[in-house]
């Protein structure tokens, strides 16, 4: 199980001092997280992209290849990398390049971005998401995979011969998660693959992240990946602590009041049941993720949104040291326990590299009709419902 | 139902109860037996603009949006506030998800203090059910305060008074319910678009999983 921490970027002024950070100081302050991350003995540190302000993070390799000079442990990764509008032989040369400075310590997570403008700025149609997240991931594959690529689709000038250079490290594509809240073709998509589904639900209720993440299961196991217990999920979540828990809601409540997501809306108390956002003691923020799995089964990456809503980078530190050090080592203790040992841990570069040596174990079960009809025939009408009972009665 | 008065009692309540009595009892000549839940926007109202704000619908709103959209007729009844729909009633079809009124029969109907608003329903309310791909139903019902003194018909029959409107726009809405089987369908959210796949719409072969 890996525990980490993923963040969106933004600059936001502090409610309770008027203070905004420099872009400067906040892309220093994500670097400054992400080296506690590792020094708390977290493992995963993602950063969002954007192309619009309020939010700093529009090269995510660049600043995670500075990262990954001033860390050695933790897994650099994204939340998320944009495969609608950036041209995805970009994506596989710069998270190549990544893979090659950071020793294979990266993975990526691709999301389509819900910015309206930020399409057309790059020349795209945001009623295109969908099949552009398709058919960009499709050529984003062959690229890691297949030496010289010759290819033709509906968004990209074509390709004849083309080799993304640097190559994989060691010949392994990074591992990729496909984020979505509400999609069921990126679930899908990701099922297709064998790939990660990163569900962030943050902002959602449990009920509808835990009929996503079933289809995804359902779906992993009907192309042959795995059982549906073996699928590879990650959750997002957003907790802020103090010793008491008293303490926590009362220095958490102006930023969530003034939050720019949900701030002016319901009240932080009703947010909180509604949503897995916890404000609390360390105990609280144990129980309510420990509970995560009841509703999506036993999962593989847990990440964390802690520097938003203007918190400032002292504060951040401090609910982190609070993560490494009361939090995360229960985590670890209590996850592992009843985890049937079939659940396989989040793949890594080593991981990887080793199961592409053995071939023939890691290749035996996938259907060798996936590109077929059959293969992608849909799930019978209703049967997200039965999982949706099934997830209930298991819980 | 859904009606967005605001007072007690509030006058597009009763517009919207003395529609839905008539199409009950129309229903009711044709054999059908109706269940009626009616539903004040006003007691949502947080919930609906906490779900503008956030994105995502609180459990009990979640549950009457579900209640409103699978059933086989909708009445919605609003008042005339500004010269179109209360803000309030907008802002609960804004959140919901923009298909999920399709193919729905509905008895659009307004309220307000005079006769020179009526025209709303046809330039707001009905433009809007249409591009919710609802069906609505040709006659809509407008309820100006000196229509609650109207006589039903019997007296002068050339008038079209307001309980002669409901009476043909509950007809309407009886046809449409009557054949509509909608509320025991069972819709499946992960219901994926005819010719889906997931390796996109490159040719054969392109991004083959191994």
């Amino acid at each position: 199980m890996q525990f980490g921490i993923f963040t969106v970027g933004d600059i936001t002024t502090d409610p309770t001092t008027g203070d905004a950070p420099t872009e400067n100081a906040r892309i220093k302050a994500m670097v400054a997280i992400a080296q506690k991350v590792e020094e708390v003995g977290l493992d995963v540190f993602a950063t969002g992209e954007h192309h619009n302000p309020p939010f700093v993070p529009s090269s995510p390799t660049t600043l995670l290849g500075y990262i990954a000079a001033k860390t050695e442990r933790i897994i650099l990764s994204t939340a998320t990398t944009l495969i609608t509008t950036s041209d995805p032989v970009k994506i596989a040369e710069d998270f190549a390049m990544l893979q090659h400075v950071a020793d294979g310590r990266v993975d990526l997570t691709l999301g389509r971005g819900n910015t309206g403008p930020v399409y057309p700025w790059f020349g795209k149609d945001i009623r295109e998401g969908i099949p552009l997240a398709l058919e960009n991931y499709a050529l984003l594959r062959r690229l890691w995979r297949e030496d010289f690529v010759d290819w033709e689709g509906q968004f990209r000038t074509p390709l004849q011969g083309f080799q993304s250079t640097p190559r994989p490290l060691d010949g392994v594509p990074p591992f990729v998660w496909h984020g979505s809240i509400r999609s069921p073709e990126i679930a899908e998509q990701a099922a297709y693959y064998g790939d990660g589904f990163f569900s962030n639900h943050i902002f959602w209720p449990a009920s509808h992240t835990a009929k996503m993440v079933q289809y995804y299961r359902q779906r992993f196991e009907h192309y042959g990946h795995g059982t549906a217990a073996q699928a590879i999920v990650g959750l997002g979540g957003q907790v802020f602590m103090g010793k008491k828990s008293q303490d926590a809601k009362r220095h958490f409540r102006p930023y969530f009041d003034n939050a720019p997501v949900y701030g002016n809306g319901p009240s932080m108390e009703d947010f909180t049941s509604q949503t897995p956002l916890t404000v609390g003691s360390p105990q609280e923020v144990i129980d309510r993720t420990l509970g995560f799995r009841d509703y999506v089964g036993d999962y593989q990456r847990q990440l964390w949104l802690m520097d938003h809503a203007g918190l400032p980078l002292k504060t951040v530190l401090e609910q982190l040291d609070l993560l490494g050090e009361e939090v995360v080592p229960v985590l670890r203790q209590e996850f592992a326990k009843n985890r049937p040992t079939d659940v396989p841990d989040a793949p890594t570069h080593d991981s990887l590299r080793i199961a592409a040596h053995t071939p023939v174990a890691a290749a035996a079960a996938v259907r060798d009709d996936l590109d077929t009809a059959a293969a992608i025939a849909p799930a019978k009408t209703g049967a997200a419902f039965g999982l949706a009972r099934a997830g209930r009665d298991g819980a | 139902m859904v009606s967005a008065g605001l007072s007690q009692p509030s006058s597009t309540r009763l517009l919207a109860d003395k529609l839905a009595t008539a199409t009950v009892a129309r229903l009711a000549d044709e054999g059908a037996t109706t269940r009626v839940v009616t539903y004040e926007l006003r007691d949502y109202a947080q919930d609906v603009m906490n779900n503008m704000l956030t994105g995502f619908a609180s459990p009990r709103l979640e549950t009457m949006i579900e209640a409103v959209t699978a059933a086989d007729g909708l009445i919605a009844v609003t008042p005339i506030f500004t010269t179109s729909y209360s803000g309030l009633f907008k802002t609960f079809f804004d959140v919901i998800d923009n298909r999920s009124l399709t193919d729905q029969p509905v008895l659009i109907g307004a309220t307000a203090g005079t006769a020179r608003h009526s025209l709303a329903l046809d330039y707001a309310l009905r433009p809007m059910f249409t591009y919710l791909h609802a069906v609505v139903v040709p006659t809509s019902v407008f309820a100006a305060s000196e229509d609650w003194g109207s006589g039903d018909g019997r007296v002068d029959s050339r008038l079209a008074t307001l309980p002669a409107r409901i009476e043909r726009a509950a007809g309407e809405l009886t046809t449409l319910v009557a054949a509509s089987d909608r509320s025991s369908r069972v819709p499946d959210p992960f219901e994926l678009p005819a010719g889906f796949n997931p390796a996109g719409v490159s040719p054969a072969g392109v991004g083959r999983a191994r």
